[in-house]
């Protein structure tokens, strides 16, 4: 018995034997991914992970005010650099405050990988305190997700975790472990590489579909590329320029997709759907062969589908197989990485013919491009937007937050290039903005980030304006203010007889409640207070810079295309 | 029982914690409706097979099968498209029998070469195989004895010949 004894304590204190408990090992398997920050906020049952967080030397925690906040930095992280963005939870209402934000990131296809806490395996399934469901309620709004049940499966699964997040179509993946998985002690063994079965990415697209994707490109009349997000997560925008540079053929963009290629580039014609520029939408109302390239024909581009670019031949390109054909048949589909297929494509591609075609896009950009009033003593949203882009030359990172601000942001802010417009598409979730500014501001320390905001969208998660100034984050943060829900109120204006019914809001006085949490606040009531306020906020170092802008409270969002209708239903002026 | 908007697709998964809840979940949040789902082990332990007929128009059914595959833990879903295929279907029907009613059942027992698996002085049930029409017809033949209870496992379906489901 003695011995026995001896012999157990001898094998424990052996020199290679290092017992690790499974949040430090899940703080190791997140170092060998190359995480750096974690967005999150603790709680009971991720304490462990909190005290593995506590003197690590190489991951930085970020503590934010809600759940919801860290998940939307996530995404902006994540969107801003090309990384993988992380966020953590704690069990329960923790877990359930990220929801909004994972499901923004479903949408929008950003890889991020969320770990939340959960209670002890021997009590899961009891109700025990702050107990939820969270691999059953996030099954629908994550790409994968899964609790974890022993805590040596932990260097498997994070690999994992990190290759589904950011391989194929990206997107949110969580990660559920138990408090008693992070305190059990063991030795971790790491495996070499990460093999799933049953996940597997296509990248390379058929050539006989290129070749007739080109020959169809190369004898058109009225082509257009219809390009999207997919561009940008794929990194394709020097492709998209190669292609564009070498045909000439016109570019409308997504909402998600802008900044995938250069928008002041000659052949990019802007944002396209609801609200997009008339003559993108008379383009794509006209073309006779387009290439949707990472799009999926969403209905705020599409409208009604029936009506949707009734005279073009559809070429599509995408990595997830699922969105060919979804909403709208592909004569010539594409499987693939929009990085790989277009450089597959531009070389066999040969101008097409479209002198004509172009003169007649010129003409519509004349008749009807972005246009808005300024007056004496009215400041247009669409104004502070203009002014904006002028300011960075597009240069900077934008991030909007949900509703009429966002879409005047899409059409006067054209990005240099991509991760330069970072905006809540899919899923429109009010509150965004923000946050995601926040996240970007983190990942790119170095880029001008500025967060274009409604005043009702950062009502919901202004609190985190304490953690900006704590981390002296150099972000100015524009409110387009007009003390209103302003799209319902268009809507209401628009379509319920002017009924206003819960659209208008009370506000405090943003600039002060800016001071409050030791961030600069500047409110600007008259036109002429607009351009000093902007550069003023432009050039703030050190902490946050709130620039509230009283706007036109009557303005509406034009052109527009009204839901399940088609561009000839376009509305063009008040 | 079936209307004409049936599909049937085969789908491999990994046997793990979660799978059916997945499968289940997709098909309910993408608007399908799910005629029967049935699921077991098939020769490799780690993987089990899952047939599941959908109320989804045949257009549709392939885009379904895509959004099935994109599941981590799907490893094949295949529509099948009307090909030759091998669909069964196994019932358990516990019918009304008397003394006086039993040779009548035994013979529609045995045109639809059903077994007798249980028998008692006022029940008899019977346990029948094929494709789901057919079990539909017994079924009726057998209503005006009174059905006490139905179990049905749900179709299964295999491809015919060497081509894999």
């Amino acid at each position: 018995m003695a011995r026995q004894v001896t012999s157990a304590r001898t094998v424990r204190e052996a020199p290679r034997v290092r017992l690790m408990n499974g949040a430090q090992v899940l703080m190791e398997a997140l170092r060998r991914q190359g995480v750096e920050v974690i967005f999150g906020h603790p709680g009971g049952a991720s304490l462990p992970i909190y005290d593995a967080i506590y003197d690590h030397d190489t991951i930085r925690h970020v503590l934010c005010r809600h759940e919801q906040v860290a998940a939307h930095a996530a995404v902006g992280y994540a969107r801003a650099s090309g990384r993988v963005g992380v966020c953590t939870a704690t069990s329960g209402p923790g877990a359930t405050n990220l929801v909004t934000g994972i499901t923004d990131a479903m949408m929008d296809s950003v890889p991020i990988v969320a770990i939340t806490g959960q209670v002890a395996r021997p009590v899961i399934g009891n109700d025990a305190f702050q107990e939820a469901d969270v691999t059953g309620i996030t099954m629908p709004i994550t790409k994968w997700n899964t609790l974890v049940m022993d805590p040596r499966d932990i260097p498997r699964t994070i690999p994992e975790a990190f290759h589904i997040a950011r391989t194929g179509r990206p997107g949110p993946v969580l990660v559920d472990i138990p408090r008693d998985v992070s305190q059990e002690l063991f030795e971790p063994t790491w495996p070499e590489e990460v093999a799933i079965p049953g996940y597997r990415v296509v990248t390379d697209g058929s050539p006989n579909q290129i070749a007739a994707a080109a020959q169809a490109l190369s004898a058109a009349e009225r082509p257009l590329v219809y390009a999207g997000g997919g561009i940008i997560s794929a990194e394709a925008t020097p492709e998209l320029t190669a292609f564009a540079d070498r045909t000439g053929i016109p570019i409308v963009l997504t909402l998600m997709g802008k900044g995938a290629i250069d928008e002041h580039h000659r052949a990019c014609l802007g944002m396209v759907g609801m609200h997009g520029s008339a003559y993108a939408n008379w383009a794509i109302n006209d073309a006779d062969v387009i290439l949707a390239v990472g799009v999926r024909f969403d209905d705020r581009v599409t409208g009604r589908l029936a009506d949707f670019a009734p005279r073009a031949r559809f070429i599509h390109i995408d990595i997830d197989p699922a969105e060919i054909g979804k909403n709208k048949p592909a004569h010539i589909p594409i499987v693939g990485d929009a990085k790989r297929v277009l450089a597959q494509l531009v070389p066999k591609v040969q101008p097409p013919q479209i002198e004509a075609w172009w003169r007649q896009i010129d003409e519509w950009r004349r008749a009807q491009p972005f246009r808005y009033r300024q007056g004496e003593d009215r400041i247009s949203h669409q104004y502070v937007c203009d002014l904006l882009d002028r300011l960075t030359g597009g240069e900077a990172i934008v991030t909007t937050d949900v509703g009429q601000h966002q879409m005047w942001a899409a059409q006067w802010y054209r990005p240099r290039g991509p991760r330069r417009f970072i905006t809540s598409g899919g899923l429109g979730a009010m509150g965004f903005g923000f946050p995601a500014a926040f996240g970007a501001k983190v990942a790119r320390p170095d880029a001008q980030v500025i967060a274009v905001v409604g005043d009702g969208g950062f009502m919901m998660t202004l609190q985190d304006l304490g953690t900006a100034a704590e981390h002296g984050l150099s972000l100015p943060i524009i409110i387009l203010n007009n003390n209103a829900l302003g799209m319902v109120r268009q809507w209401q204006t628009f379509f319920y007889r002017g009924r206003l019914s819960s659209s208008l809001l009370r506000n405090p006085d943003f600039a002060k409640l800016a001071e409050v949490f030791g961030c600069r606040g500047i409110r600007v009531e008259r036109p002429e207070q607009v351009e000093p306020a902007l550069r003023e906020a432009l050039a703030t170092e050190g902490r946050p810079c709130v620039v509230d802008v009283l706007c036109d409270p009557e303005e509406n969002c034009l052109p527009m295309i009204p839901s399940g209708q088609s561009v000839k239903d376009m509305i063009l002026d008040d | 029982m079936r209307d004409s908007h049936a599909a049937t697709i085969s789908v491999l998964v990994r046997n793990q914690p979660g799978v059916l809840v997945r499968v289940a979940g997709l098909i309910r949040r993408r608007g399908v409706n799910i005629h029967s789902l049935s699921v077991g082990p098939t020769e490799d332990p780690s993987i089990s097979r899952m047939t599941i007929v959908v109320d989804t128009p045949p257009e549709r059914t392939e885009s379904f099968a895509k959004q099935l595959r994109k599941l981590v833990e799907v490893l094949r879903a295949t529509a099948i498209d009307g090909g030759s295929t091998v669909d069964r279907e196994l019932a358990l029907i516990k019918v009304n029998a008397t003394p006086g009613t039993r040779m009548e059942i035994m013979e529609i027992a045995n045109v639809f070469r059903a077994n007798v698996v249980d028998l008692t002085e006022r029940t008899m049930t019977l346990e029948v195989t094929g494709r789901g029409e057919k079990i539909d017809a017994i079924v009726s033949l057998l209503a005006k004895h009174g059905i006490r209870e139905i179990a049905r496992t749900g179709q299964v379906t295999l491809v015919r010949g060497a081509q894999n489901t």
